[in-house]
This record gives structure tokens, sequence and C-alpha cells, in this order.
């Protein structure tokens, strides 16, 4: 084939739309575009139990994203599970009496960590650690004590019957 | 005893057939260095290896995307999670099918050309002509070739993936009626760049660097006849075939396997 003009556009169109998919993986498929790349710092919690949190799981206050999980490691001493986040440096009035649980997105959704503020009005800073904690909800756990309470209940029922009748 | 010589030989000629690619292919990478001195080689092998290529691609990759779409929404519809399926399009194409796929197409669609094209510049004797201006084939005709298919393949690749998972998102929200905010939102939250997409370019390369080496190999290594060249075009889409969903599933063990 000779070698024309239209060939250098149309190899520049290709290489153009190459890359350009390339940024809409990026930016619009991925969470590149949500990384923040700014200030974080880092906060503790420990947790009786963190569930199924993984590291890069979110960090929310009232709802919005507010940071990650950065590790969790199990303490052997506690036996608790030690769960560090960074939370993005915009976010640094959170009091420092806030409270830490561990929640499920939907009934089968991710896990993550959501901050509920206290009323102090001394601030979480680099290396804060939160003192009370919400461990995560294990679904058998709660069907199990939910059957036997309601098992206790139908053996207690009959006896508030005769209650009722005298 | 017939069997046992039949075996040798054959193991042999497989193996100095190996040597022969392995040689040809440090000819070709230390003849790289010429490519960049002339561009306008290397840019006009980018327009039949990859401008061509680029129609098959986007259609391909339309309707693999829909098809995904179409199929994970019933399937994910009877749990309730008609949510995720933007996550599961995405997911799919950008691990495994952009790249296993668009090698496979560039295979069938540029690498039996190169191999076509080469055989037959053997069978006429150009390749030999050249040798015997003094110009070096390797340098002038396969480097720039191979280069051309290295850089089109992780392109094409994402080309294909992108536009797969803009079909499913028409399918999906467009037909179906998925939530379009949850389509893309889902998608996002779930898959991470150097996981997923940095590795899905990985194993594009890995593809474009085999397939263009098998093409080229098979083409120079062609017997010179018409039926040779034949021969050597089938072997070209046939290795490369079984070289890609071989080297994916190594390359997703070692990628993949942590998670």
């Amino acid at each position: 084939m000779p070698y024309t003009h239209t060939q250098d556009t149309l190899v520049g169109l290709f290489v153009a739309t190459g890359i350009a998919s390339l940024f809409f993986l990026g930016l619009q498929v991925s969470n590149l575009s949500s990384l923040s790349h700014g200030d974080t710092y880092e906060i503790t919690a420990r947790f009786s139990n963190s569930g199924g949190l993984k590291v890069k799981s979110s960090v929310s206050a009232a709802g919005v994203k507010i940071g990650n999980v950065k590790a969790i490691t199990f303490d052997p001493k506690t036996y608790e599970s030690v769960v560090k986040m960074d939370i993005d440096a915009q976010y640094k009035t959170l009091p420092d009496d806030s409270s830490a649980s561990v929640y499920t997105a939907g009934l089968l959704g991710e896990q993550y960590v959501s901050l509920d503020g206290g009323g102090s009005s001394e601030f979480l800073k680099n290396g804060s650690k939160i003192e009370i904690t919400n461990s995560a909800l294990v679904l058998e756990k709660a069907l199990g004590q939910f059957l036997f309470k309601s098992a206790e209940e139908k053996k207690a029922a009959p006896v508030d019957d005769k209650k009722g009748k005298k | 005893m017939e069997f046992f010589r039949y075996l040798g030989a054959s193991t042999r000629a497989s193996f100095t057939k190996l040597g022969r690619a392995s040689y040809f292919l440090i000819e070709i990478l230390s003849g790289l260095a010429s490519v960049i001195v002339r561009p306008r080689l290397l840019l006009k092998q980018l327009h039949s290896v990859g401008v061509l290529s680029f129609l098959i691609i986007v259609i391909s990759g339309l309707f693999v995307g829909m098809v995904l779409g179409l199929q994970g929404f019933y399937i994910l519809s009877r749990f309730g999670a008609e949510e995720t399926l933007g996550v599961m399009v995405a997911a799919s194409l950008v691990r495994e099918l952009g790249p296993v796929v668009a090698a496979l197409l560039f295979a069938g669609r540029a690498g039996s050309a190169l191999t076509a094209e080469i055989g037959l510049m053997k069978a006429t004797e150009q390749l030999s002509g050249m040798e015997m201006m003094a110009i070096d084939p390797i340098k002038r005709i396969i480097s720039p070739r191979f280069l051309a298919g290295f850089l089109s393949m992780p392109l094409l690749a994402s080309l294909f993936s992108a536009v797969g998972i803009i079909g499913g998102q028409l399918v999906g929200s467009g037909l179906l009626g998925v939530d379009d905010g949850a389509y893309w939102s889902q998608m996002q939250a779930t898959l991470d760049f150097k996981d997923d997409i940095i590795n899905g370019i990985i194993k594009s390369v890995v593809f474009g660097f085999v397939t263009s080496w098998i093409a080229l190999f098979e083409g120079y290594d062609a017997i010179p006849t018409a039926e040779g060249v034949s021969r050597a075009t089938t072997r070209t889409v046939v290795n490369s075939a079984f070289s890609i969903l071989g080297l994916d599933f190594i390359l997703t063990a070692l990628m993949f396997g942590e998670h």
C-alpha cells in the first residue's frame, strides 16, 4: 500500500481512541477518580469482632465516605481486632469521643465502618484511638439468639396464661 | 521401533523449531532500534495491523457486552441483584474477555495476514532479493510489524472492554430497566484500577507479544510454496489461540489467585 496522509490520520485516530478508552476504563469504570491522593490521617479502633471487614473497605460518617480501612490485625493479648483507618484530612473536625461500628450495606452487601460523632470539643488526630466500638453483627449469632429467645417466650407463655386466669 | 523413530524425529523437530523461533525473536528485538529511527515504517504497519482491526474489535466488543448484559440480567434478577450487573459485565470484560477475545480476533484478523504476507514475500524471493541489496529484511520488514502488533494489542483490548461495557449498559439500562446510576456506581466501587484494569492490560501486552511473534515466525519459517504458506497461516491461528488461552490461565492464576 502506498504511503498517504490519510494513513497518518487514521493511525492517529486509532491511537487516540485506544488511549481514550484506557482513560475511560480508568476514570469511569474503576475507582481511580475516587481515590483521594490528598493528605490522610490515621486512627485506630479495636473491635471484639470486625466480621467481614476488609482492607480498602470504606469508612463513612452519616453515610458519606470519608476514608478507607488501611490494615486489620489481630491482637493476641486482648483477642481483639485492631482496625487502622485512613481518614481524609479535610474531615479533621470529628469529635474524639466518636464511636465506630461495623455495619453491612444492604442485607448481603459489603461491610463498612461507620463513625458516629460524639459531643466532645476535642477532635480526632493522627494516631488517635476510638474507645467506643460496636462489633459487626454476625448473622448466625443473631439468628441463634432470636431462636433461643422465641423458644423461651413460648415456655414462659403458658405460665402467663394461668396468672391471667387467677 | 518405527514408532520410537517417529517420536524421536518429531521431538527433535519441535525443539529445533523452538530454537529457531527463539533465535528469530532475539533478531527481531535487536532490530527494534532501527525501527525507532524510521517511524514511517512503523506507522504503515500500525495502519495495516491496528487500524484495519479497529472495526471488527469495536463490533465484536459491542455485541459481547450486549450479550453479557442480557445473560447477566437473567441470572442476577433471580437473586434480585440486577444492580450488580455493571460489576459483572465490567469485571468479566476487563479481566478476561477483553484481552482474550481481542487477542483471538487479532490473531485471526492481523496475525494470519502477517503470516501470509511474509510467507508470500519469502515464496517470491523478495526477502532474498533484499539481502542481495544488503538490506536486512529483519530490520526492514519484520521488526516494524512486530512493534506494531505489540503496540496495537493493548489499545485494541482496552477499546474492546470499553465498548463492551457501553454495550452492556445499552442493554442493561436501556432495554431491561437496570438503574443507570447503580450500573456505574457499583462498577466504580468494586473494580480496582491496579488489580483489575492494569492486570488486564498486562495480559493484552503479553498476548500481543506472543501473537505477533508466532505470526511473524510462521511466515518467516514457512515452506516457500503456495501450500506451505497456507499451512503456515493455519498454524499461526491455531498456535496463537492455544498460546493465548494457555497463557491466560497461567496469568489469571498468578494475578487473581490471592483473592
